[in-house]
């Protein structure tokens, strides 16, 4: 029977069919895809060692193995690469950051390097770098406040000026966009919102404004889009719901459409979450899939935390110890 | 990753993407070894020219290029024609990339990047920008990149504005366009360019964006365009003062801790422990700068000659919309007058300014008088009651008219234009009042029209406003909370519009030196609004309704006794704003949500080490950090509060163990769940 016939008759999260999925998706190093996906395998992995902890299941794979790799693709700077191999990049220090985090082994790092890296992406009007070639972009301005928060060490960079940049991304709608004046757009917002919350700085927000936006955001079917009139996403799930959590606004939301929505685009055979109903699984979608679903409450996935995206346990782990 | 179809695994296509595979392969292993050992010969860069256009995410590619250019230029700085035609390479490079994949961050970063080397000629960008966005006219790379261009070639705001409507014109539901109407606009505007007065054009913009919404009334594209002219329309930007505590000509009794020997009066008496009592000014939007020296205050009241001024905010935020002072009025001397004149004037001097950077310039005087009484008794630790010992008040009573306070209309307005647009608006949108967006439309439109207007007109369009959602509640159920929120801040300003509706919601705490009590119970409220009007209240009871928060409460510095028991808290966090409310002793959150939900969506609203506040170990963080990290929440509240009473049962969270933390966080704590606690 084809994936597509079953789609209908859903009801359930096949929790054990995505954690196969997740530890297969690890071994096809032969497809194109893979080739093609090469230079972030830093992320994939973030994004299913996470999905493999939330489903309680990160005991599965070799934390040794794991971490010994993460550890080949930091450079001399400082930074991460998303392969070995590639350049390092903020985007993939992050994702390096909360795997070691997931895996409670942040003391292998040389924290001081690694924070000397990120905070030097800091450029003089606050925004952040996203490595040397100087790319700028509010989603660099989250990983440098998540990552140097997870270290308690954002006092290495300039806080005050790095939310004054956030902020001046603000728009008429309440949301933000990735530079000054650029359209507003949900991954962006929850970047923005993140970085505020971790900082303590939600006072800039709007909330009943941006809060209207977000929820605005679901459709018929059930599913977030990342704007006005395009198309719903599972990828969404996360960062409207998440942004929509971190504001307080979450219940303007329809929570039990947007599950059905999510166990919808599920592959009940071969495991994996897709983007829409049908679609083909990736790793990416099927990680946001599970990770919303967490955020909805859904039973038998571990609560995760709306600004750090890692486990709320690991978070106040690393938080709420002096 | 996207809009791919799901297909049934068969063998033979997993071999066809592994041979497909193998080119690609072997051009990364080849192109990381040029891009390791720094070879930049011509054959190498056709190399990453070819692993680009297979993959233009590779961003290490990418990065090698930019090496390569800048190795390439260092050999031949002098020759412009030869720069020029490396440079000229590269944009031909990143117009396939883009061609292959539009969204590729990497190919419109290097754009830039050889753009800003300042020798490629840039007329031929709006062009390909003109192709690429009749093609994708959503993406926002491309305006993201065209407002790069634009900045690069000083085009005006008025030629892009032209842009804009151009592609509104082809296609309505273009909210990108809508947004970057509403970016230049602002602009425009703000700077008050030629042609672009607010009255002028404000006006001209409903007109273009009524056609985007009543073509197809479910597009969102010109929703919140219209919300921002609505904005627009009855905001001032220069901040106003809109209530006070003590309001203008009131008379107020005070007392020290205790009961005071003349137990004949009626009138309510407020006591503070501290000897002080809060001035509160309450400000239309956030403003910053208050101070002993932007606020005047002229009395005989001792000791009261540098006031100072807090915001009731966020630690590391140095604006809000409400700051409060404490006045001391029990000073060691004796006294020999018991009543005080006290003068209050604002803004005489400049200082105050709103946090978008407009200056207070509408200066506010008010006189109030206060009268301190004796005390003879000590403050007895009685439990307070929630059922018995109280008074209704007497509606036509002076002590209350004098208690509430009115909004002050913003006499510098001009209100003429705002009043036609709104108008207008009104009378188009109630031909839209059978879909959503109208219903909502209109619930707004009378919301800003009740704002500048008389009583008379308010308590009528509040009554409309709460029908609206009402309707709303039933005709687009999945948000039905957004309106159902709403409708609880339109009720409660229905509640509030006038001193005989306010009344019937007023008692007094007889045991309490007959505190005012206000009972705003059993109204389904989910949320929490008019707070600026019900300055003067000290017991506020919220039992048997909705509410999953606080917020609000915080600008209520008379607080004493809150009763929040039967509402939908999930969270200790979610009482963040009661930190602010230094006379807070009684507070009842039995029976709600607490420990039920794995979701806290006020965490990051409430100040702790999550949001980054510093953090002073206590002898409880020393000795139950387990605890702590547990009931992290509980914590960082309880620990800021001076609570005498307590009621938590009916929460999942309650507990052996969470009472007896509770008890070592809350040293002075007295009453729990009912019983007195032996210390
Ligand atoms: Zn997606």
């Amino acid at each position: 029977m084809s994936s597509t016939s079953t789609s209908s008759q859903m009801g359930q999260l096949v929790a054990d069919k995505h954690v196969r999925y997740i530890l297969m998706a690890e071994k096809k190093k032969e497809s194109f895809e893979s080739v093609v996906m090469d230079h972030l395998r830093m992320n994939g992995a973030y994004w299913g060692l996470t999905t493999l902890d939330l489903l309680e299941k990160l005991g599965t794979v070799s934390e040794d193995e794991v971490v010994s790799w993460v550890m080949t693709c930091q450079h001399e700077s400082g930074g991460f690469a998303g392969n070995t191999g590639h350049d390092p990049h903020i985007l993939y220090t992050l994702s390096a950051v909360q795997i070691l985090a997931l895996f409670d082994k942040l003391n292998i790092l040389d924290v001081g390097k690694v924070s000397s890296y990120v905070a030097g992406l800091q450029n003089e009007d606050g925004s952040f770098s996203g490595d040397i070639w100087g790319e700028i972009d509010t989603r660099f301005s989250y990983i440098a406040i998540c990552c140097l928060s997870i270290f308690k060490c954002l006092d290495k960079i300039n806080v005050e000026k790095a939310v004054d940049y956030i902020v001046s991304c603000k728009n008429l709608d309440g949301g933000f966009g990735c530079t000054p004046g650029a359209e507003s757009h949900a991954g962006q917002i929850f970047c923005c919102v993140g970085a505020l919350a971790i900082t303590g700085n939600l006072h800039h927000v709007d909330k009943d404004l941006l809060g209207w936006w977000l929820c605005e955001r679901q459709v018929k079917s059930g599913g977030l889009n990342g704007r006005p009139e395009k198309l719903p996403d599972v990828c969404y799930s996360w960062w409207v719901l998440s942004s929509l959590i971190m504001i307080d606004r979450v219940h303007w939301i329809d929570k039990a459409k947007l599950v059905k929505f999510i166990l919808d685009c599920q592959d009940m055979d071969n495991g994996g979450i897709s983007d829409r109903p049908d679609d083909a699984v990736d790793i990416f979608h099927t990680y946001f899939g599970v990770a919303g679903l967490s955020l909805l409450e859904y039973p038998g996935i571990k609560a995760i935390d709306p600004a750090y995206a890692l486990p709320v346990d690991v978070i106040n782990r690393i938080i709420f110890t002096k | 990753m996207h809009g791919r179809p799901r297909k049934a695994y068969k063998p033979e296509e997993e071999a066809a993407s592994a041979a497909k595979a193998v080119k690609p392969r072997s051009l990364q292993s080849q192109f990381m070894s040029n891009h390791h050992n720094k070879i930049y010969t011509k054959e190498a860069i056709e190399l990453s020219t070819k692993l680009l256009e297979i993959n233009p995410e590779a961003y290490t590619a990418w990065n090698y290029r930019k090496l390569a250019v800048e190795d390439r230029l260092s050999r031949i700085e002098s020759d412009p024609d030869l720069v020029k035609s490396i440079l000229d390479e590269e944009l031909v490079v990143v117009e396939s990339a883009l061609r292959q994949n539009f969204k590729s961050y990497g190919a419109w970063h290097h754009r830039k990047w050889v753009l800003s080397k300042g020798n490629s000629s840039i007329g031929n960008e709006l062009r390909l920008l003109d192709k690429f966005q009749r093609l994708d006219s959503r993406n926002f790379h491309a305006w993201n990149y065209r407002r790069f261009v634009v900045e690069l070639t000083n085009r005006s705001e008025q030629d892009e504005l032209q842009y804009t409507e151009n592609m509104i014109s082809t296609d309505f539901s273009n909210y990108s366009a809508w947004h970057n109407r509403s970016v230049l606009l602002s602009s425009l505007l703000a700077r008050r360019a030629d042609g672009f007065m607010p009255n002028e054009k404000i006006p001209e913009e409903y007109k273009l964006v009524h056609d985007a919404i009543f073509t197809d009334e479910d597009d969102q594209s010109g929703w919140f365009y219209h919300l921002w002219l609505l904005d627009q329309t009855v905001n001032v930007e220069t901040p106003l003062l809109i209530s006070s505590w003590p309001s203008h000509g009131s008379r107020i009794n005070l007392s020290g801790a205790g009961c005071l020997n003349d137990s004949s009066s009626k009138l309510p008496t407020f006591c503070f422990e501290s000897g002080s009592f809060p001035l509160i000014l309450y400000f239309d939007q956030d403003v910053g700068g208050v101070s002993s020296s932007t606020v005047k205050i002229d009395s005989e009241l001792k000791g009261n000659e540098d006031l100072v001024w807090e915001p009731v905010s966020k630690k590391n935020s140095q604006v809000s919309c409400v700051w409060v002072a404490r006045l001391k009025y029990m000073s060691s001397e004796p006294s020999f007058r018991k009543e005080y004149k006290v003068n209050v004037r604002i803004g005489n001097s400049p200082g105050i300014v709103s946090s978008r950077g407009f200056n207070f310039n509408a200066p506010y005087e008010f006189v109030f008088t206060a009268h301190v009484h004796d005390t003879v008794e000590e403050s007895q630790e009685s439990i307070v009651s929630w059922t018995d010992g109280f008074d209704i008040w007497d509606a036509q009573s002076k002590d209350l008219n004098s208690l509430v306070t009115l909004d002050q209309l913003n006499t510098q307005m001009d209100l003429k234009w705002r009043q036609e647009a709104l108008a207008e608006e009104i009378d188009l949108f109630h031909a839209l009042s059978d879909s959503k967006i109208g219903k909502l439309t209109l619930a707004r439109l009378l919301k800003a029209e009740a704002m500048i207007s008389g009583d008379a007109v308010k308590g009528v369009h509040y009554e409309k406003i709460v029908d609206l959602y009402n309707d709303l509640m039933a005709l687009d159920s999945p948000h039905y909370q957004y309106y159902k929120d709403e409708h609880s801040v339109a009720l409660l300003h229905k509640v509030t519009s006038s001193t005989e509706s306010l009344s019937r919601y007023l008692f007094q705490y007889k045991d309490m030196n007959n505190a005012v009590c206000l009972r705003l119970n059993n109204l389904s409220l989910s949320r929490i609004g008019s707070v600026e009007k019900l300055l003067f209240v000290q017991m506020l009871d919220l039992s048997h309704n909705e509410l999953h928060s606080t917020e609000g409460l915080e600008a209520m510095q008379l607080l004493s006794c809150i009763n929040l028991s039967h509402n939908r808290i999930r969270s200790f966090s979610a009482l963040d704003s009661l930190r602010h409310l230094k006379q807070l002793r009684v507070l009842d959150v039995s029976h709600n949500h607490i420990g039920k939900h794995s979701v806290d969506t006020t965490r990051y609203l409430c100040s702790s080490p999550l949001s980054n506040s510093e953090w002073t170990q206590d002898e409880v963080g020393r000795q139950m950090p387990t605890l702590v990290t547990k009931y992290w929440d509980a914590y960082f509240v309880f620990r800021d509060l001076n609570l005498k009473q307590l009621d938590i049962a009916g929460n999942v969270i309650a507990g052996d163990e969470f009472s007896s933390f509770v008890i070592q966080v809350v040293p002075k704590l007295v009453w729990l769940d009912g019983q007195k606690l032996r210390r």
